[in-house]
């Protein structure tokens, strides 16, 4: 990039001193099609499909060799061999080898985490592009040997004599043979993610018709967002697959109704949920370019929507206090406030479905008054969402959850969605993100349509 | 990499075989790489003699300035790498004897992948009975002659239309095409100069400098090679495919440094679609080139609706829609040179393709009548018909059928894509400026339909 270009985008002095803080604009995404576990990526590994997500992108917006401030993506599967699992597929793309890379995880929300990471790099002029990204493949998923071979392997390494050597290996058993696979419960409390929000979906009282209703929305929502070709410019094919595996255009009600309960079947309760309103394992991965306004208009790049603020929120579900997955509830106040937003200021929210009862719960929760007033501190109910603007182009339990992309996904689809509504009511459109993670913790985001500042 | 029939008559047994009974000899083509020379040997150029005439002298002349080692006169025994015959002035069947014979005691010494390229003008333009009688003449010796000459050697013609001069800009582009490895599989083709037009690019080995260039079907086979050559000759590239093949897509335009469009071709949009990213993420679009196609066939007597319109919808509406949207953007003045892909099946017909026959006979009445439209700003618009052409669609044809088809040309061989490209990304270039509704054929001289 010429020298002038460089000091333009930097950020300028004012008379103040003050250096007033550079946007950070989404200039679009790529991901691949997500696929059910087993399914199309079953021999694809997290560096192949996130390699496959990046170079989409490059081609996209003719980013050949072109070096990035800095890209930043993870996955929450990860083998050990994958310490630098970003750097690589960056390493593999068409981009510069000159790009640096960095992994991070945050669970569920590590997708959004890199975006808003990036975004606040950008903002401080520390970058002037980025790649935020997220991949996840639970077919190639890390199988680890039992913590007695481990442990056994290790001592063998470290003895020097055959006798040493012999000792150690006396000590194995048959049942150090048994492998140790990756599952989705919670470490503290060996729940699965699917008992926990049981439990919050039953202290919820949410009904298994809702629950269903969502999950037949996000189908369709999903499967008509790909019929006006609004996926065209977000999605690349990958190994055959042109449309996300898991999506079931034709799904009804009545199909949805006659799925057996999987999770909360000893609560007491009815069990309300399903594999169709619960997303299954899936395989995929996405990425979001993010850049200054400088750095898109010199390289002729669209300009979709702006990064405005995130905030992240934790819960204590180990001693039951919230559910596993309720953090948004207590992030989305929190950021909506220092914003001095309200729900009737928001066009579009993207609430991630974990499960049709996480998003379900979540509503309810910001609909009861002596909730709000107790646990958020607020004057009364958060308030109502207009279910009209909620995941108009489907969300998870359609298009699958492979969890670091997820995050990508979501960004990308958005940031398309508010470019394409424009202004509201003179002021641009706007969009909620809130993506809850394992770990009782939650992500949420605000993005806005980009709109030119004054006197440009 | 030579078929492998091309490979066994090529050496030891199989050449001495190949010989002896008379089989097909076919050549290693000279192709074009950046650098080369234009052709491989000194060039002959002969004119009528006519006292009144000195394009031969004019043409000379000019090649000489381009560094070409160039004779008027044989040295016996002289390998040579082409022959050029100017004919602009013959009035009379009786013309051709002088330089025509005169060529012929040269034939045998040219080198191989040599050119034999006739310079004359369009019978049609001619007033006299006699005149014009020498000129479509030229057609009937050159079609002859391209199918005599061995070792990978072509002839090609160009036509002058009035008005248009031998060593006008837009001849010598056409000219230089044809000496040059650009022009490999083009084999017994007349291809006519309307209009003094065009120029030569600065750098020859980078005549699309600078221009925006939009390919569709870029995702593979012959699309992905237009590609590659565009972007080899310098231009910037907007690769354009179904969202079904992007993946492919998307290699291709990271290998070109391009950037990759997801769009159906025949969605209503897709020419606004086109349009806008060329020109706003591109800043122009200069060149066009209408590639996608697909096959569906079936014998008419089992042709049903979807093949039928299938077919027609992708390969010909698709390219009046977006041509449409082309010439209707008058705002930005859009006068990109548009090159549409036929095909020789829509010149002579294929049996079981009567449906994709149809559409590619309607490519080359569109690029007919779309010629004078562009042509009041400045643009052009010309098809190249490929004949057998070595891709992964014929690799599917039963090997028998196969053989024989890509046998069944003057060069006795398929094409590559590489070659469709070539002839496409030299009517792209400025160079071919004076040529506009024009039918190109790629196809070796195949021996149906010339």
């Amino acid at each position: 990039m010429p020298a002038e270009e460089q000091s333009a985008s930097a950020p300028q002095q004012t008379s103040g001193g003050h250096q007033p803080m550079r946007r950070a604009v989404v200039v679009g995404g790529n991901r691949i099609p997500f696929a059910r576990t087993g399914g199309a990526y079953t021999k694809s590994s997290n560096q192949d499909m996130l390699t496959a997500a990046l170079d989409g992108l490059i081609a996209r917006f003719g980013l050949q060799d072109e070096r990035i401030g800095e890209v930043a993506a993870g996955a929450v599967l990860k083998h050990s061999r994958d310490f630098n699992l970003t750097r690589e597929a960056v390493l593999g793309s068409a981009l510069s080898a000159e790009t640096p890379a960095y992994d991070l995880q945050q669970a569920c929300a590590t997708g959004l985490e890199t975006v808003l990471g990036l975004a606040n790099k950008i903002k401080l002029g520390q970058i002037d592009s980025a790649i935020a990204g997220g991949v996840d493949s639970a077919s190639d998923a890390p199988i680890a040997v039992s913590e007695g071979l481990r442990e056994i392997l290790l001592d063998l390494n470290r003895s020097k004599t055959l006798p040493e050597r012999l000792k150690v290996l006396a000590r194995l058993r048959p049942k150090d043979l048994a492998p140790d696979a990756p599952n989705t419960g919670e470490p503290r409390t060996g729940l699965s993610m699917g008992e926990h929000q049981a439990l919050t979906t039953a202290q919820w009282e949410i009904a298994r018709e809702a629950q269903d209703e969502l999950a037949y929305n996000s189908h369709h929502n999903l499967a008509a967002a790909y019929e006006r070709g609004f996926f065209d410019d977000l999605i690349t094919p990958y190994r055959g697959l042109n449309r996300d595996s898991n999506l079931r255009p034709d799904t009804s009600m009545e199909k949805l109704a006659s799925l057996k309960p999987v999770f909360g079947k000893g609560l007491g309760t009815e069990a309300t949920m399903t594999a169709g309103n619960s997303t299954p394992l899936t395989d995929g991965a996405s990425t979001v370019l993010l850049g200054t306004e400088e750095w898109a208009d010199a390289r002729r790049l669209p300009k979709l929507a702006v990064v405005v603020d995130g905030e992240a929120a934790a819960v204590d579900f180990v001693h039951g206090k919230d559910g596993l997955l309720m953090a948004p509830v207590f992030a989305t106040p929190r950021l909506l406030e220092r914003n001095g937003l309200s729900f009737e200021d928001i066009d579009f929210f993207e609430i991630h479905e974990a499960f049709a009862g996480t998003v379900l719960s979540t509503l309810a929760a910001w609909e009861d008054d002596e909730f709000c007033r107790t646990r958020l501190g607020l004057g009364g109910a958060l308030g109502k969402i207009d279910r009209a603007k909620l995941n108009v182009n489907g969300s998870s339990l359609a298009a699958g959850h492979p969890f670091a992309a997820t995050g990508g996904r979501i960004v990308a689809s958005l940031a398309k969605l508010l470019h394409d509504r424009g202004p509201v009511d003179g002021r641009p459109a706007r969009g909620l993100i809130s993506i809850c993670a394992a770990g009782g913790q939650g992500v949420v985001a605000i993005l806005e349509a980009y709109t030119a500042p004054e006197g440009r | 990499m030579a078929d492998k029939y091309t490979q066994f008559v090529s050496h030891g047994i199989g050449k001495d075989l190949a010989k002896r009974l008379g089989l097909p000899q076919p050549a290693r083509l000279r192709r074009y790489a950046p650098g080369l020379p234009l052709v491989p040997g000194p060039v002959l150029v002969l004119g009528t003699g006519r006292m009144d005439a000195n394009g031969a002298d004019e043409l000379a002349s000019e090649l000489a300035a381009w560094g070409l080692d160039v004779r008027r006169n044989a040295l016996p025994k002289e390998k040579l790498g082409a022959i050029i015959l100017v004919l602009d002035d013959v009035g009379h069947p009786d013309d051709l004897a002088k330089p025509v014979l005169t060529a012929a005691q040269s034939l045998r010494d040219l080198a191989p992948s040599a050119r034999v390229v006739t310079v004359s003008r369009t019978p049609d333009s001619a007033g006299l009975p006699a005149v014009a009688a020498a000129r479509q003449a030229v057609d009937g010796l050159l079609r002859s002659l391209a199918k005599e000459l061995r070792a990978g050697a072509t002839a090609n013609g160009i036509l002058l239309a009035n008005g248009v001069g031998a060593v006008r800009l837009s001849a010598l582009g056409a000219l230089r095409f044809f000496l040059s490895g650009r022009s490999a599989f083009v084999d017994g083709q007349l291809l006519t100069v309307a209009k003094d037009a065009g120029q030569l690019p600065p750098d020859p080995d980078r005549p699309l400098a600078g221009k925006v260039a939009v390919v569709t079907g870029a995702a593979r086979g012959i699309g992905a090679a237009i590609a590659r050559t565009l972007y080899r000759d310098g231009a910037r590239l907007v690769v354009v495919d179904i969202p079904a093949a992007g993946d492919h897509l998307a290699q291709v335009a990271n290998e070109v440094h391009g950037t990759a469009l997801q769009v159906d071709i025949t969605a209503e949009d897709a020419g606004r679609r086109i349009i806008d990213h060329a020109l706003e993420r591109h800043g122009g679009l200069d060149i066009l080139v209408h590639n996608a196609g697909i096959t569906r066939d079936k014998l008419l007597a089992n042709m049903d609706e979807n093949r039928w319109n299938a077919v027609i919808g992708v390969n010909i509406a698709a390219q009046l829609r977006i041509n449409e949207a082309v010439l209707a953007s008058n705002p930005h003045g859009l006068s990109p040179r548009i090159v549409s892909v036929a095909s020789t099946s829509g010149i002579a017909g294929n049996r079981g393709q009567t449906n994709y026959a149809a559409s590619k006979g309607g490519v080359i009445g569109m690029v007919r009548a779309t010629a004078p439209l562009l042509a009041e700003r400045g643009g052009s618009i010309n098809a190249v018909a490929p004949g057998f052409i070595e891709t992964e669609m014929t690799a599917r044809i039963p090997f028998a059928t196969r053989e024989v088809a890509r046998r069944l040309n003057s060069l006795q061989q398929g094409g590559r894509p590489d070659d469709v490209a070539e002839a496409i990304a030299f009517l792209a270039s400025d160079a071919a400026g004076g040529i506009s509704g024009e039918v190109l054929r790629v196809c070796g001289q195949n021996l149906v339909g010339a």
